[in-house]
Order: structure tokens, then sequence, then C-alpha cells
């Protein structure tokens, strides 16, 4: 976590993006291989999302991002495209655990100001900022709890289960 | 010190900490639930934690309903890979045909009073209609529960939901479920407890207490938890040799928000594509044309579902011409029941398609798919796009007599009408 420094192009969806919408509920009997899963990511939403999508591209959402399903592969497929962190008002809690467990960047800000493309860079000083460098606004979102910066700081909840061996407040 | 919410004594007693809302707790599991569907990933991450053999597989359940049958060597594989770790381990183990885990935990009586358990599937909040914290999580907290019998929980804030009154003919749990979803939304709960109390309650079997447990996540809520009473001790008696300790909230405890449902006075709803707290009175929609008619899942699967459903069509007469009705028990059980009563002859009779127990055409993983342009009505929790595999179908949610209403009608109609 220290010395986060992310920069990539926003990818912006809306509202209320369930878990099915990020990747089908029926993908995940075939593969669970984020580089196959990530082929069909948001396939019903966006046709040209899964082809247009390039290493560094930040998810950018509205209220209650991965609503639904608690089923990991729609964090794992995410970080199979190499998306590096997701930035949303709000996530649903199944979502938001699973990302930080997986090393997803999940960050809580009001994003209206952010638009399709638009450049972010993402760094951490005191807390995580971000900085919209296509029209200079600057956002600051939600501390993280300190158990989930440990998780996050660890490199997921494997390896912080490895070092640990079980969870430590 | 102001008392406290259900949520708090538990996850207190279950901490070792006064845990209260916002504080976050490291908290003993006492039943986890892994399905077909998300035991497979969670046993790479338990072996890549460098997991071995679990901390304590009594405390582990293993339900494969997510692929019944197996259709493809993909779901086969993922069968045996479940399979095998539960046997090797001597952890429960309910194999594909044995019905819905959320309904397999609840029936065997896992889930119980004043405990703690989550399930790796979103539909673990189903068991707080039994007075136990039960939450969902992913794959890879599973795997951390499996290797240290424990889970950091955030312990959440409280919405008090106090029902009155007792429904009226016609009117269901799920119409209840769902005007709750439209009132809230389906965020209005993120990171909160729904926390069911009220005269209301005695009036409200287990099985229908589980169907507004179930729909808890459907507004963003960690958990959706009841009292325990002699409806509940009665449910469990032949379920479990077990002692539990209920736990009551505190006459002063806290809440963030409070709202009361007069049970009496509500109607039937209906959640319209592609939200579920896209929530309207029923009768917006009526004479809307139905093509598929689902009943079955985890939230309308159970023998009363089957019943009220039943009775709809029976008084009007069976299934309009056009209308594909779909049957999926949520168990063998209730298999079974349908069965031994002559239910299952009944929908047989009026031409349903039987589908083995399970998750079924809930979220398109097996089961009857529906075709493109087609308009269902299901009794299940989801009405996304793409929810029961086909992106180009649209999916109505309702109480089992909502949904045979339109399957009697070939269109969306009150099942107060359908069958006075």
């Amino acid at each position: 976590m220290s010395g986060l420094c992310l920069q990539g192009r926003a990818r912006v969806f809306g509202d209320d993006i369930n878990t099915d919408a990020i990747i089908s509920s029926t993908r995940k009997r075939e593969s669970l291989d984020p580089q196959v899963l990530r082929q069909y990511l948001f396939e019903h939403l966006s046709k040209e999302f899964a082809a247009s999508v390039r290493p560094g591209d930040i998810l950018v959402a509205g209220k209650n991002f991965g609503c639904g399903s608690a089923m990991e592969i729609a964090v794992t497929a995410v970080l199979g495209a190499g998306i590096p962190a997701v930035v949303a008002p709000s996530f649903s809690r199944t979502y938001f655990r699973n990302a930080i467990n997986n090393g997803l960047l999940p960050l809580v800000c009001d994003t209206r100001s952010i638009g399709e493309g638009d450049v972010l860079s993402i760094s951490q000083a005191d807390g995580i900022s971000i900085c919209n460098e296509s029209n200079g606004v600057r956002l600051e979102p939600e501390p993280l709890p300190p158990i989930m910066l440990a998780i996050l700081s660890a490199g997921g909840l494997v390896p912080y289960m490895r070092q640990h061996g079980s969870f430590t407040l | 010190m102001p008392g406290k919410t259900i949520s708090e004594k538990i996850l207190s007693r279950k901490s070792g900490l006064d845990a209260r809302a916002g504080d976050i707790a490291v908290c003993e599991i006492d039943c986890a639930l892994g399905t077909d569907a998300s035991v497979p990933m969670a046993l790479d991450y338990f072996a890549a934690m460098g997991g071995t053999v679990p901390h304590d597989p009594r405390r582990l359940v293993f339900a494969l309903d997510h692929y019944v049958p197996p259709q493809s060597a993909q779901t086969i594989e993922l069968h045996r890979i479940t399979t095998e770790f539960a046997r090797r381990h001597g952890i429960t183990l309910h194999g594909a045909g044995q019905g819905i885990g959320h309904q397999l935990i609840v029936e065997t009586g896992r889930a119980l009073p004043g405990e703690l358990a989550v399930g790796a599937d979103s539909h673990a909040v189903t068991y707080g209609a039994l007075n136990c914290f039960a939450t969902g999580i992913g794959s890879s907290d599973l795997a951390a529960a499996m290797l240290c019998g424990k889970i950091w929980l955030r312990v959440p804030a409280s919405i008090k939901v106090t029902l009155t009154g007792a429904l009226s003919p016609g009117v269901y749990p799920k119409d209840v479920a769902l005007a709750l979803v439209g009132i809230l939304g389906a965020d209005g709960a993120n990171y909160c407890a729904l926390e069911f109390c009220g005269p209301g309650v005695a009036t409200l079997a287990v099985d229908d207490r589980l169907v507004l447990s179930n729909l808890a996540v459907e507004m963003g809520a960690k958990n959706g938890i009841f009292p325990a009473d002699a409806t509940t001790d009665a449910y469990l008696y032949d379920r479990t040799k077990q002692a539990y300790a209920a736990v009551a909230p505190d006459a002063d405890a806290i809440y963030v928000r409070e709202l009361a449902i007069d049970l009496g006075s509500l109607t039937p709803r209906l959640a319209l594509p592609h939200l579920v707290d896209n929530v309207v009175p029923l009768d917006q929609a009526a004479g809307t044309k139905v093509h598929m008619v689902y009943l079955g899942t985890c939230t309308g699967g159970r023998l009363s579902d089957f019943h009220q459903a039943r009775d709809v069509l029976r008084a009007a007469g069976g299934v309009a011409p056009g209308v594909q009705l779909v049957v999926t028990p949520a168990s063998r059980d209730v298999r079974d029941a349908m069965i031994a009563d002559g239910t299952l002859a009944d929908f047989l009779s009026y031409g349903a398609t039987v589908v083995e127990p399970g998750c079924g055409s809930c979220c398109g993983t097996c089961g009857v798919i529906p075709p493109d342009g087609a308009t269902v009505v299901s009794t299940a929790n989801r009405n996304f796009k793409g929810r029961m595999g086909n992106p180009r179908a649209s999916i109505y949610l309702a109480s089992p007599a909502s949904c045979a209403a339109a399957a009697a009608r070939g269109a969306i109609a009150d099942p107060r009408e359908v069958a006075p």
C-alpha cells in the first residue's frame, strides 16, 4: 500500500451494477480462469468493453457497485483484465470484501465528476487520494479500517493468512 | 451504556468483546456453508494460504446445488473437487439433487438461535429467520474460515422493522419482502442488519420468516434477523439435539432507522425487470402477457410455497395455453412431501416441468433457460438482466400465489381475483 501510485483511464458505469452484469453466473460453469473470464466482462452491458479494456484502466461506477451474488469471479475477472482499482460512492459489502481479499483496490467517493476516458491518478501520502488529470478535480476517498488496510498491504487475504494464520486486530 | 441489538449481542458473544455497531470484531464461526459454485475456488485459496486440514470440519457444510445435474465435463469436475475434499475431511456433504444448501442448512438444524453462520453464497442471510446471525461471504473468506474458524466483521448498525397485524388472504411473505425492498431500495440497508420485531412476527411461520430474511441481501443488508419464539423452538425440535441460547434485543438498544409494516394493509407486489427494487403494486402491471412461470429457489421453493401456488391453479382450473410452468423444489424433503401429499401430481397434471431439487433456473447455471423475448414471472429473489441465463428475457418477481395466477391467466393477474 505504501508507495501506491496508479494511473489509468476511467471506464465509467452507472448505479447498481450487479455481479451478474460484471460477469454472468453462467460463465463460471465453463472456467474459473480470470484470463478466460475477462473476455466476458460486462458482456450484457457493454459489448465492446472486454475488447477495449487495457491493463491499468480504472473502473468507475455509481452507487451500490457489485450488488447481488457474492461470487468471487466478479473480482478476479476484473483483476484478470489488469484493472487495479474500482471507484464508486458505495459498494455491496460482499464485493468490497472480495476486492480487498484479492488486492483489487476499492475506493469510496463521489464519482460524478469523472467521465469516460478521464485519466485518473491514485496516490498515497497521508491517505489515498485520486486526481482527475483530465479536469483537475481532486477526490479524497473514505479511509479504510485498519484490518482492511492490513489485508491490502499484505497483498490480499492469501498472503495475510500465510503471515498471520488467523485474523489479528 | 445503552442496550444492544440482537446482532450486537450475538457478535459480542462470538468475539468475546463488548461489540457495538461500527466496531470490527473477530468472531468464532459456528457453521460455514460452501457450494459447488464457491468451494472449488475456496480450496484454491485454502491451499495457497498453506491450508491442508480444515480447522474444524464439523462446522463445515458443502452442498452441490448450482449445477444440478452437472451438464458438462467442467461442472462434473467442480463436483468431484468438492466431493473429494468433503469425504477426505469428514465434512457434511449434500450431493447433487439433495437441494439448495441454504434450505438444507435450515432443514437439518445447522443454523441455530444465537449462533453465527456464514455461507459462501449471498443468500446465506436466509438463516436469520432462526435468530442466527447469518451472512454471505466469498470463496476467499470461506477459505480463511476453513483455515482458522474465524471471520472479521464490522458490527452492523441495525434497522428495526416492526411488523403488526396479520396478512390478508392472497397476500404472502414475498409481498412483504418486496414491499420492504421497495421502501428501502437495493442499497437502503447496505452494511446494516435488518432486525424484525413486533406482534406480527408471531403470525409468521418459519417458512414465512425465511422469505423475509432471504430478501434482506437484496436491500444490501449484512443479515436479516428475527427474534426466537415458540415457533422457532417447534421448528428446531426434531432437527437438532444441540442446546442453543436465543438472543433478544434490549429495550434500549439503538437503531439507525425504524420502520413499521402493517401486514394487514399490504396488497400483492411485483418487482419489474431488471432491478429487485423496481417494486410496484401488482395491479399496475396486470395484463402483461407471460410466457414462463418459475416456482422454486431458496426464496420460494418450500412446501408452503407450492401449496399456495397449487391452490390458485386448482381454483383457476390449471395453466393457460402457451405458458411454460417450471417447478423446482428447494430440497429432496420438500419434493418428497409434495409427492406424499399429492402436490407434485397436481403440478404434473397441469403440465409442469419438474426439475431436480437445487438452484435450478434461478441464476442460469442449470435447469430451464427462458427463450428470447420471454416474460418470466418467478418466485426467485433476483431479476437482473441475464440472471436466468438469457439476457433477452424479462423477469418479474412475485409471490407463489401471484406466479400461479400469472400461469393460470397467461398474464400478470391478482391472485385474489383469480382464486377468490
